[in-house]
Parts: C-alpha cells; sequence; structure tokens
C-alpha cells in the first residue's frame, strides 16, 4: 500500500465520503480556543497578583532597606518618622492564628473522629452541610460577634481583658475554620481502607482504640493537611481581628493585648485617604506580598502532605 | 478459671466507657458548633430585629442612628453580584470544562491547574490589593461597582471552576462515548451533553461562590469604596430607548457588608443596632443561598439516574 | 511472521505467501478500483461475501503497551463476524479501533490499516476525520447508555448531529429505526417520555436504534447483552440476526454460545494476538489452534 493510496483514498467519492476535516470544522477550533482563553485567566490572575504586588512592594523597598523591613520591630508608616517593621504585624498574626488553631484544632479533630467512626451515616449527611454554613457567614458578621459577643463573654473570665484583644477574634476565627479541619480530616479518615479497621476490631479493640490508634495514624497526613489548610484560612482572615482586635501594631504573643494583623493594618491603611504612589500606599502592598508568601507557603506544603496521603493506600 | 480474666473484664469495661465518653464528648463538639451559630444569630436577632421595619429598607445611610437604613446598600449589593456572576460564571464555566473536556495531559493543563488551586487558596484581601493596583489605578476602573464586581469575580473563580469540574466529572464516561459513537464533535458533546446534565452542579457552585461575594468586605475596603453613600447608582433600566444603559458600572456605591462594618465602628450603640440589623439581612442572605445550592444538589442527585 | 487470514482458507496456512493469493493486494484493490473491486470479488468468493472492512496488520498502542499485535482480518459484508477470547485479550480494544474510539483518550497510537470499502480508505489514516468515521459506523456499548433526554431524542440525535433539520425527515427516520431496533410498538405511546425509565433490554434496543437513525454501515457491539436478563439478550440476539441483511455487523462477546447462535465468521483473540479466524462452525467444530480449543472447550478464559 503506497502512501498515493492513501492520499487518493481521501478523494474518493464513498457513500457519505471521509474527508480530511479537522480543520473543516471551525466553530471547533473557535470553541476550544474560547475555552483554553478562559482556563488562561487562572494563570493570568496569579500572574497580576505576583505583578502588583512585587511592582508597588519594589517601588516600596526602594525606600525602606529589605534588613529593616524584616528586622524592625516597630511598623508606625503613619508617624512623623516612620518605621516600616514587619515583626509586630507577624507577631499579632501569628498570634491570633495560634488562638484559631488552639480552639479548632481539638474542635475540629474530635468532630472528625466523631462523625467518621461513631457517627449514623445519616447524621453525618446531615450535620455536614450545616457545620459549612458556619465557615459560610461573612466576616463581618464574625467580626460583630467577636467585637460585641465573645469579648465581653470574655471579659467575664478574664477580669482586665481590653475590648480589644486577640484572644476574641482568634476564637470567632478557630470557629471559622473548624468546618474545613472536620471536613477534610473526616475525608481522610474515610478514605482509611475498611480492612485496617477490621484487623483492629478483630483483635477486641475498642471502638475509640481503633480511632485513636489505627485510624488516626493512617490517616496523618490527611488531618495535618487539614490543619496546615487551616492556617493559612486564619492567617488571611481579614475582618474579624481588623474589627475586634484593634488596630495598634504591638509586638507582642500575649492574646489578651491588642494589636494589629497583616491583614488589619492593609485594612487600616485602605480606609484612610493615602495618595496613590506615596510610599504609605505602597507599604500596603509590601504587608500583602508577605501574607501572599506566608499563605502561599502553608498551601503548598499542605497540598505535599495530603499528596503524600494520597499516595499511601 | 484463667488468670487474668477478670482483669481483661475490668479492662473491657473500661474501654467501653471510653468509648461512651468519647461518643459524648464528639456530639458536644457537635453540639457546640450549632450552638455557637445558633449564639450568632440569636444576638444578631435579639440587637437587629426590632430596626427590621420597611423603612430600614427604602432608607439610605443617616448621621442619625434611627433615619439611617440600607437602601443604597443593598442595591448597590444586588448590581455588584451582578457584574460579579457576569464575570465569573461563563469564564469559571468554560475554564472548568476545558480543564475536564479538552485539556492534553501536558505542562500547560498542569500550569492551570496549579493556579486554580493556588488561587482558591488566596486570601480575599489580595484579590482587594490586586484590584486597587490593577484595576483601579492602571485600568483607571475607578471605585466603581465595575471594579468590585470584577475583583470579587476573580474571587469566586476558583469556586466556580472546581464545581463545574465536579459537576462535569459526574457525567458518566459511557454517556460521552455514546454521543462521540454517534458521530458527535467534541463541543458538540460538550454542549449537547455533558453542559446540559451537570447545569444543577454548576449552579450549586454559582451559588455558593455568589453567597461568599455578598459577603465579603475586605477587598471592597481595600480598593477604597468606604465611603457615605446617600445616592442610587444610575438605574440599568429605563423606560425611555435605549432602555438599558450601563453607567451604573461607572458609579460609586456601597454594601450590604461595608454597610454593616461602617456601622460597627461607630462609637454610639444606636447604630450597633443598625450594623446587628444589616448583618441579620445578610445571614439570612447567605444561609438562604446556601441552603438553595444543598437543595439544588440534592434534587439533581435524585433526578438524573444513569 | 505476518498472519493474514482468510475467511476462504479453510486449512490456516499462516503463510503470508499464501494468504497473498487469497486477498487482494493493495495494488490489486488500486488498479481494479472501487466499484470493479466488490464485483470482482463476488464473483471470486462464495455467496454474499463482498468485503466491507479488512484489517492490515494492525497494531495499537496506549500508554506505551502493546494491545494489539500485528492483527489482520477481513470483515464480510452483511454478515455478523464475532470476536471471542477471554478477558484482557484485545477483543474490545480491537473492536474499538473500528471507530476510532481510542482517540478520545491521550497516549493511544494505531499502526497498521483498517481499509473501508467500497472507498478504499484506510480509517485509521491520521487525516481521516475520526468524527466522520464514527458518523458511518456505529457503536452499540456493553452496557446500555441512553442519554437521560426523551425516547424521541435519543433516537434523534445522530440525525441532527448529521445536519438533519426537516422535523418530518426526522420523525419518519426516527420510527423507522425504533421498528427497525423492535421497539417502535412498545414506546410510540410514550415517545417523550425519559429513556431512563425504559427496561434494560429495551434500553439496549433504543441504543440500537439511535446507532440505525443515521443508517451506519457497519455496527459495531461491545458485549451489548452481559448487562442483561436472558430473554432480553434474546430478543436482542434476534435483532442483531435481522439486521444483517442491512448492515455490516461486529460482536465482541464472552458467551461463546452467542457468538454459535450469531455469528457467520468468528476471530479468536489472545493476548492481543488475532490467534484464529474462519467461519464460526468450523472453529467451533474444528478449530485449527491449540488456544482456541482450549478456550471453547471451556479450559481457560
Amino acid at each position: 500500500m503506497s502512501a498515493s493510496a492513501v492520499k487518493n483514498a481521501t478523494a474518493l467519492p464513498g457513500r457519505r465520503g471521509l474527508r480530511r476535516s479537522r480543520l473543516a470544522r471551525p466553530s471547533e477550533f473557535v470553541a476550544e480556543s474560547l475555552l483554553l482563553f478562559a482556563a488562561l485567566s487562572a494563570v493570568a490572575i496569579t500572574l497580576g497578583i505576583v505583578f502588583i504586588l512585587v511592582r508597588e512592594s519594589a517601588a516600596f523597598f526602594t525606600h525602606v532597606p529589605i534588613v529593616d523591613f524584616l528586622t524592625d520591630i516597630q511598623w508606625t508608616p503613619l508617624f512623623e518618622s516612620p518605621r516600616y517593621g514587619i515583626l509586630p504585624l507577624l507577631a499579632g498574626t501569628l498570634t491570633v492564628s495560634l488562638v484559631a488553631l488552639a480552639f479548632a484544632v481539638p474542635v475540629g479533630t474530635i468532630t472528625a473522629v466523631y462523625l467518621s467512626e461513631f457517627a449514623s451515616p445519616r447524621l453525618r449527611e446531615t450535620v455536614k452541610p450545616v457545620l459549612e454554613l458556619l465557615s459560610g457567614v461573612p466576616t463581618v458578621v464574625f467580626g460583630y460577634f467577636a467585637l460585641l459577643f465573645v469579648t465581653p463573654l470574655l471579659q467575664k473570665l478574664v477580669p482586665g481583658l481590653p475590648g480589644f484583644n486577640m484572644l476574641g477574634p482568634g476564637i470567632v476565627i478557630g470557629i471559622m475554620i473548624v468546618p474545613y479541619i472536620s471536613s477534610l480530616s473526616e475525608d481522610a479518615m474515610r478514605a482509611v481502607p475498611m480492612h485496617l479497621r477490621e484487623a483492629s476490631f478483630a483483635m477486641g479493640a475498642s471502638r475509640l482504640q481503633t480511632a485513636v490508634r489505627v485510624v488516626l495514624p493512617a490517616a496523618t497526613s490527611g488531618v495535618v493537611a487539614s490543619y496546615i489548610l487551616a492556617v493559612s484560612r486564619a492567617v488571611g482572615e481579614t475582618m474579624v481581628v481588623a474589627i475586634a482586635a484593634g488596630q495598634q501594631p504591638n509586638l507582642t504573643f500575649d492574646p489578651t493585648e491588642a494589636a494589629a494583623t497583616i491583614t488589619a493594618f492593609i485594612v487600616q491603611v485602605a480606609m484612610g485617604d493615602l495618595p496613590h504612589g506615596s510610599i504609605g500606599y505602597q507599604s500596603i502592598f509590601a504587608a500583602g506580598l508577605t501574607l501572599f508568601l506566608l499563605t502561599l507557603s502553608f498551601n503548598v506544603l499542605g497540598w505535599f502532605v495530603r499528596r503524600r496521603y494520597r499516595e499511601a493506600y | 478459671m484463667e488468670p487474668g480474666t477478670h482483669d481483661l473484664r475490668v479492662l473491657i469495661g473500661r474501654q467501653r466507657l471510653c468509648d461512651v465518653l468519647f461518643e459524648g464528648l464528639g456530639a458536644f463538639m457537635l453540639l457546640m458548633s450549632l450552638f455557637i451559630l445558633a449564639a450568632l444569630f440569636i444576638n444578631l436577632a435579639i440587637e437587629g430585629l426590632a430596626r427590621l421595619q420597611p423603612d430600614f429598607f427604602l432608607d439610605f445611610p443617616s448621621r442619625r442612628a434611627g433615619q439611617a437604613g440600607i437602601l443604597s446598600a443593598w442595591v448597590g449589593s444586588v448590581l455588584v453580584m451582578l457584574v460579579t456572576a457576569a464575570a465569573a460564571l461563563p469564564v469559571g464555566v468554560a475554564a472548568g470544562i476545558w480543564l475536564e473536556e479538552y485539556a492534553p495531559k501536558n505542562w500547560l493543563t498542569d500550569v492551570v491547574e496549579i493556579n486554580v488551586t493556588n488561587l482558591a487558596g488566596v486570601p480575599s484581601i489580595i484579590y482587594g490589593l490586586l484590584a486597587l493596583g490593577l484595576l483601579v489605578h492602571q485600568f483607571r476602573l475607578g471605585e466603581s461597582i465595575l471594579t468590585a464586581g470584577l475583583t470579587l469575580g476573580m474571587m469566586i473563580l476558583p469556586v466556580v471552576i472546581v464545581s463545574t469540574r465536579e459537576a462535569i466529572r459526574a457525567v458518566p464516561q459511557t454517556i460521552r462515548e455514546a454521543a462521540y459513537g454517534l458521530g458527535a464533535s467534541r463541543w458538540r458533546v460538550t454542549r449537547d451533553h455533558v453542559l446540559p446534565y451537570s447545569v444543577a452542579g454548576i449552579l450549586t457552585g454559582v451559588i455558593i461562590g455568589l453567597s461568599r461575594a455578598i459577603g465579603e468586605t475586605a477587598p471592597i475596603i481595600t480598593i477604597g469604596a468606604l465611603t457615605f453613600i446617600a445616592f442610587l447608582p444610575p438605574a440599568p433600566v429605563s423606560a425611555v430607548p435605549p432602555f438599558i444603559n450601563f453607567e451604573w458600572l461607572s458609579s460609586p456605591f456601597t454594601v450590604l457588608p461595608i454597610q454593616m462594618f461602617n456601622w460597627i465602628s461607630r462609637p454610639d450603640p444606636a447604630f450597633q443596632s443598625n450594623a446587628a440589623a444589616a448583618g441579620l439581612v445578610l445571614v439570612i442572605l447567605t444561609l438562604f443561598m446556601n441552603a438553595m445550592a444543598i437543595w439544588l444538589r440534592y434534587r439533581a442527585r435524585k433526578r438524573i439516574k444513569w | 511472521m505476518v498472519r493474514h487470514f482468510h475467511i476462504d482458507n479453510p486449512t490456516m496456512k499462516n503463510d503470508s505467501s499464501t494468504a497473498g493469493v487469497h486477498i487482494p493486494s493493495a495494488r490489486a484493490i488500486e488498479s481494479v478500483g472501487a466499484g470493479g473491486f466488490r464485483s470482482d470479488l463476488l464473483r471470486s468468493t462464495s455467496k454474499s461475501s463482498a468485503i466491507k472492512a479488512e484489517v492490515r496488520g494492525l497494531d495499537f498502542h496506549y500508554g506505551g503497551f502493546r494491545a494489539l499485535k500485528d492483527v489482520s482480518m477481513q470483515v464480510q459484508a452483511n454478515e455478523v463476524t464475532a470476536l471471542i477470547g477471554p478477558s484482557g485479550c484485545g477483543k474490545s480494544t480491537f473492536l474499538r479501533c473500528f471507530n476510532r474510539m481510542h482517540d478520545l483518550y491521550p497516549g493511544s497510537r494505531y499502526d497498521g490499516e483498517i481499509r473501508l470499502y467500497p472507498d478504499d480508505v484506510n480509517l485509521l489514516a491520521p487525516d481521516i476525520d475520526p468524527v466522520e468515521t464514527r458518523i458511518r459506523i456505529g457503536m452499540v456499548f456493553q452496557k446500555p447508555n441512553p442519554f437521560p433526554k426523551s425516547i424521541f431524542e435519543n433516537v434523534a440525535y445522530g440525525l441532527r448531529i448529521t445536519g438533519e433539520k426537516r422535523r418530518q425527515v426526522i420523525h419518519e427516520k426516527v420510527e423507522k429505526a425504533l421498528r427497525d431496533a423492535a421497539l417502535w410498538d412498545e414506546v410510540k405511546d410514550r415517545l417523550h417520555q425519559p429513556a431512563t425509565s425504559l427496561s434494560g433490554g429495551q434500553q439496549q434496543r433504543l441504543c440500537i436504534a439511535r446507532t440505525l437513525a443515521t443508517e451506519p454501515e457497519i455496527v459495531l457491539f461491545d458485549e451489548p447483552t452481559s448487562a442483561l436478563d436472558p430473554i432480553a439478550t434474546a430478543s436482542i440476539e434476534e435483532l442483531i440476526i435481522e439486521l444483517k441483511e442491512r448492515v455490516t455487523i461486529l460482536i465482541v462477546t464472552h458467551n461463546m454460545q452467542q457468538a454459535g447462535r450469531v455469528s457467520r465468521y468468528t476471530a479468536f483473540m489472545y493476548l492481543g494476538e488475532l490467534v484464529e479466524f474462519g467461519e464460526t462452525s468450523r472453529i467451533f467444530t474444528r478449530p485449527a489452534k491449540r488456544e482456541t480449543e482450549n478456550y471453547i472447550t471451556g479450559r481457560f478464559g
């Protein structure tokens, strides 16, 4: 069969003919191009974020040495003689996130173990969407809740707690991220094969022993990944801290004090009227870049940990 | 009697007790979460229910708490959501289709996938910074409804993409093969089968995305839209030709969560009732949207049997 | 060794030079031309048979795995040809080459040819559009897979794809296809109900009607009754036997009785190779190969 036979063949009149045609269908090409274009928008947005953050931060760092930014212990960009040390904002962010984790990790993990190993399927299917409503409540409402409900409540337990503090918003953010932990951890635990549980039960272990000694260790990376993703959420949370944690940068790890986080600072500056191109304007992009890198590294870490558990079975 | 049998029984009894205790603890944790949700709602209701009169929806914000309302805020929210949906729906669905139905196995697909995953984890305030630098100052769109809508559209894009992909993946491969087997092209298979059968799932994602966008505050503050707005944008539709205009897109605006934030930050407690009332409206709205999404998902599962 | 199987080859000579005597070579086809070739062949072979398709040295790879190894055979027009063999032998893979189904999945590669007559084109040539191929070569799948649309829309879908817009024509062709699939009487009063409301056997006949509506030249059946009960299976088999009057049929089946009941020719495949090919009656009574005999007598598979 020669090449010419093939070439002639396409031209031969069959009952309907077989054309050489992918190109003969322009609508296909148009559709595919448009879809690809839409998919590339995700890449474009990421590039846009990196471009804007880096461009404005670069301008910022021509005024502020990067070493000062990373080591100075004061952040007073609006003062007469401004200081630009990110550490106080980082400390605030970290403290709030730790409080949130201290609340959400036990509650989320216990809820996950309970739903995965103890609860009936019906209860599980009913409760999950309701839990997810917790993370669907607008953050500004949670801010209100932290400032006007949780903090007054805490003031009764912790005498001398100021109206603005990191404890209240930390706990409220913890409430917000419980669904992330419980839902992702539960998925990880339910992915543990049944035969592992059966092996444990067959040896006379109780449900709790099986859950704690067999299921939880087998699901470790999934559970840990859920913690990491939850931290990433807590770090990026804005309104709750902007409303209830105060807006004074304060290098402290004491949750009963008021302090600003990175996000709260950005909101504070954006609420004012800083001229475009001023160093104050650029400072929020430098803070934003720090936040972006922080959450990005948490997300990447969480992604890697999670991928490991997928490969486990 | 074997030595230790008694001990064993004691041990087993103790473990059974631990089981029961833990089950109680788990149920308590669950109830606590539900209780907090209820507390939040009741707290808002106690503070704000009295303010939820018709006037509250028909009045502009005011310096006097008792006369202030959310007219400009809810109109702004509706208009911003229109832009958000118009931006995120087509782009997100198209991107989801490309990833599921068209994407070849190569580096380009990997890059797109990684970006979608990454965007889903970017804090909302970063989208605000992107919008401030790019939309407000670079493209000079100003602190407008268009800017806000596009910002929130970018923010919920990953939600729409991910839910589109999940919905599309639920369409069995055998259905695709049936259509391909009849000589349908890729686009025809997508248009005639994959999309129609996954509409409910896609809508679920869009509604969840919009419910997130409608309560989002931080990116809107970041683009600088925290101003006193006591007027409505020009109406999108009018009685005289050309009936539809787009001036409203470039109008200044306020939205519900911004209005609420604004009232929270006032020292006068009278405004805090306003804040609670606005919060109540927001919570009811988002709960309603979420419930709708859950109902849609449930109905879709029940309706189509493969 | 290149093995060509020809149906007129009762003693299974596995010699390419011998086979060449029986199979018109590409050169011969070229010189005779499409129409001439056909009548020529009618004279030279027994009874009704003209060749509808000819597989030449077909190799198929996916993901670095060689799933088909140098398969060569002929498909007789207006006959039923069965593909049998143990699971994983490549019979479904082979079937799905005919309508280029593998093109849907990345990492697949065809070598060799499937020539379709009377056009005399290589279906596997890269410049042949798989979409067009699938319009001319229909397929019925293992599990009934009606679209979640109405019964009518399921059958009309192929017509709509081919650009038919006249309502009258669509109605006529849908009715004809449903009659051909022996389903008309059961569904004529409920054409606009969802196809998923039909029973499994009805659904499979609907899928056959859906395929027939566009009047394909070959219909590929991929274990069409494996998900059905015995009664539904019998009606599908009956249908297949009737259909061969109008179309050429290739059927993959794991059920040897079924192959015996419906097919005129049978190909036995094993580990991606075509082990034996010939008239069904002979394959089942006097298999020439040890593997075939083992399989038929139930020693493996």
